[in-house]
């Protein structure tokens, strides 16, 4: 299938900065696909770029074979990062302005359904909380019944809960047969929405697959952790590398059964051991060296 | 295109009108100018006096005449014979003197400054003819009222749009509204309508209002002058908006405006007329929207004339309007870099 959305060779230059340094990649339609990476690693400047808000130095940004243009505008769903609205206009006064810039659309109510607004839909856009301002700028995005949706660290500085709920309103936006691209720096984010994934770091995108196929390429161990209490041990004596990993040791291995072993022998208590898959977090540390969030 | 451009007008308009403070202020603050003018120029005398002459040649050569080395009397040039005896007529020249070949001069029988100037005159030049116009003089205050609401409308157009389109800019509602299939004229119009709207709401309720309790008199036609009005506040919005169609700063933008407005206030006749100014200056003031509305809306009013007499600072406002906007809507910035 041929990909909505394409980037070819992109390359952004700021005045002695350069923030997106040869990236490329394509989106087949009605996929997730998601833009993983630290801070300042060129996420948002890419997808600026995708979304024709920014324009790119050099290489091609592609929407259906064209150049990002009028068309792209009509059928795009954006949600930038930060976006202040007008002051004292209502929820539902902001997305009926929107919804007006475009020719076709979803009805005004719909969108305060399907995003959950109804609570809110007759108070100051400046009023809500932070998780309610997140599905109004959702909604927003939808206002044109998008057939591509940028979401842009959508939930970002949002707790658990919020967070969670708007994975299932972006799940069921998905399930409407909408592509979307997610930029994200919640690995557990991207794992749980994304059918694709590319990595980027210092402006280059380091590796892309989908999530599962990323972590069988580059890992054929597990991760056995216990808490760092539990492992009062002699480090000079034990036959495997260890990680101190926030009041957890890990120690990282392809073979269990040999690994639980050595630690039987050294007498470590077990009660608490968990043993886990390699997750995106381990890849980012593993492809960069770095920690994510650091 | 309409509906694009009436989405963000209406979205505008209600931003506007539910912040009660700022539209308590459009509406207060010119009240209070014109209340406040009207007490202080109520009298209205001018220092000096004042004559006109017509004579040979582009400087007036003061050795032609003996009555033109006076002292304490004003003498500058005028052109137009007709536009200078009616002005005589109106008390706004105590005398005017044609010096272009025998001798002789207008003095209005009514006008007590004329007077004391035609006493002057007849000490240096006994001889000389004498041409009656009589006529009422133009009050101050009628002369006042529309320089202080044009004034108004000059501060309302050129900050209320300006400010409003750099916070947005700052904040970052434009970088969002620039991913959607907004054209900027599309958002540039519908700011200038909308501060259209608002701007002929309060001009005109202001105008009846102070027009009302100065007695004042409309000699042209109300819907001539407000559809010069309505020129007007359009050219000078979209000036605004053109100046800051790259402003990401709010203090320049404060700076910059500051500096149009100034001279506008100074130069456009709000408070006293240009008659006597060098010639260079009165020409650097006809570049101002503001000197091209009042001039129009004064001889509407004063003259009553009608929109053959006013076509030139008509077509002046209309073409300054809409290179002011094709010129905003082509350097527009929707982002900060």
């Amino acid at each position: 299938m041929t990909a909505i959305l394409e980037a070819r060779e992109l390359v952004k230059k700021y005045k002695d900065v350069v923030a997106v340094d040869g990236v490329s990649f394509a989106v087949a339609p009605g996929i997730c696909f998601g833009l993983l990476g630290p801070n300042g690693a060129g996420k948002t400047t890419t997808v600026e770029v995708m979304e024709g808000i920014s324009p790119q130095t050099s290489g091609l940004a592609l929407y259906k074979g064209e150049p990002i243009g009028a068309r792209f505008r009509q059928e795009a769903g954006i949600q930038l990062q930060k976006t202040a609205l007008q002051d004292f206009l209502t929820v539902r006064e902001t997305l009926t302005m929107f919804r007006r810039l475009y020719d076709r659309g979803i009805e005004v109510d719909e969108i305060v359904r399907l995003c959950a607004l109804e609570q809110i839909a007759g108070r100051d856009n400046r009023k809500i909380s932070g998780g309610q301002q997140q599905r109004l700028l959702l909604g927003i995005a939808l206002a044109n019944d998008p057939e591509v949706l940028f979401l842009d660290e959508p939930t970002t500085g949002l707790d658990p809960q919020a967070r969670r709920n708007f994975w299932d309103l972006v799940k069921s936006i998905k399930a409407r047969g909408k592509t979307i691209v997610l930029t994200t720096h919640y690995m557990e984010e991207a794992y749980y929405l994304c059918d694709r994934i590319a990595i980027m770091d210092h402006g280059r995108i380091i590796a892309e697959g989908s999530p599962q196929q990323l972590l069988e390429e580059h890992f054929s161990d597990v991760v056995l952790e216990l808490p760092a209490a539990d492992f009062q041990v002699d480090r000079s004596r034990v036959p495997f590398q260890i990680l101190d990993a926030r009041g957890n040791v890990e120690i990282s291995t392809a073979n269990v059964e040999t690994t639980l072993t050595q630690l039987m022998a050294l007498h470590v208590p077990l009660g608490n051991l968990r043993i886990r898959p390699r997750n995106l977090e381990d890849l980012f540390l593993e492809l960069t060296g770095r920690e994510l969030r650091t | 295109m309409m509906r694009r451009l009436l989405a963000v007008f209406y979205a505008r308009n209600l931003e506007f009108l539910r912040d009660r403070g700022t539209v308590m202020w459009n509406f207060l603050l010119p009240l209070l100018l014109v209340v406040g003018m009207g007490l202080i120029f109520g009298g209205g005398a001018r220092p000096l006096f004042e004559v006109g002459v017509l004579h040979a040649g582009t400087e007036i050569d003061f050795k032609i005449h003996p009555f033109l080395t006076t002292r304490y009397v004003k003498f500058f040039t005028v052109t137009d014979e007709a536009a200078a005896v009616r002005k005589v007529s109106r008390h706004q020249i105590d005398l005017l003197l044609d010096l272009r070949t025998k001798p002789r001069y207008w003095v209005n029988s009514d006008s007590p400054q004329g007077y004391v100037v035609e006493r002057l005159l007849k000490q240096s030049d006994p001889a000389i003819s004498r041409e009656a116009v009589t006529g009422e003089a133009v009050r101050y205050i009628d002369w006042l009222l529309p320089g202080v609401i044009g004034m108004n409308m000059m501060f309302n157009c050129l900050f209320g749009v300006g400010y409003v389109v750099v916070r947005y800019r700052k904040s970052g509602f434009l970088r969002r509204l620039s991913a959607t299939p907004l054209h900027a004229i599309e958002f540039i119009s519908a700011q200038v309508l909308s501060r259209l709207l608002l701007t002929m709401t309060v001009t005109v309720m202001i105008f009846l209002l102070a027009s009302y309790f100065a007695h004042s008199h409309i000699q042209g036609s109300y819907l001539l002058l407000a559809a010069v009005a309505a020129l007007g506040a359009i050219s000078m919005i979209s000036l605004s908006l053109f100046v800051v169609a790259r402003f990401t700063s709010d203090e320049l933008a404060a700076g910059v405006l500051n500096a149009m407005t100034w001279p506008m206030m100074m130069l456009s006749g709000v408070f006293y007329s240009l008659e006597s100014a060098p010639h260079w200056l009165q020409m650097v003031a006809k570049v101002f929207p503001l000197t091209q509305m009042l001039d129009a809306a004064r001889s509407i009013m004063i003259d009553g004339a009608g929109l053959a007499q006013v076509a030139t600072p008509v077509a002046y406002l209309a073409a300054t309007s809409v290179v002011f906007l094709a010129l905003g809507a082509w350097t527009f910035k929707w982002r900060v870099d």
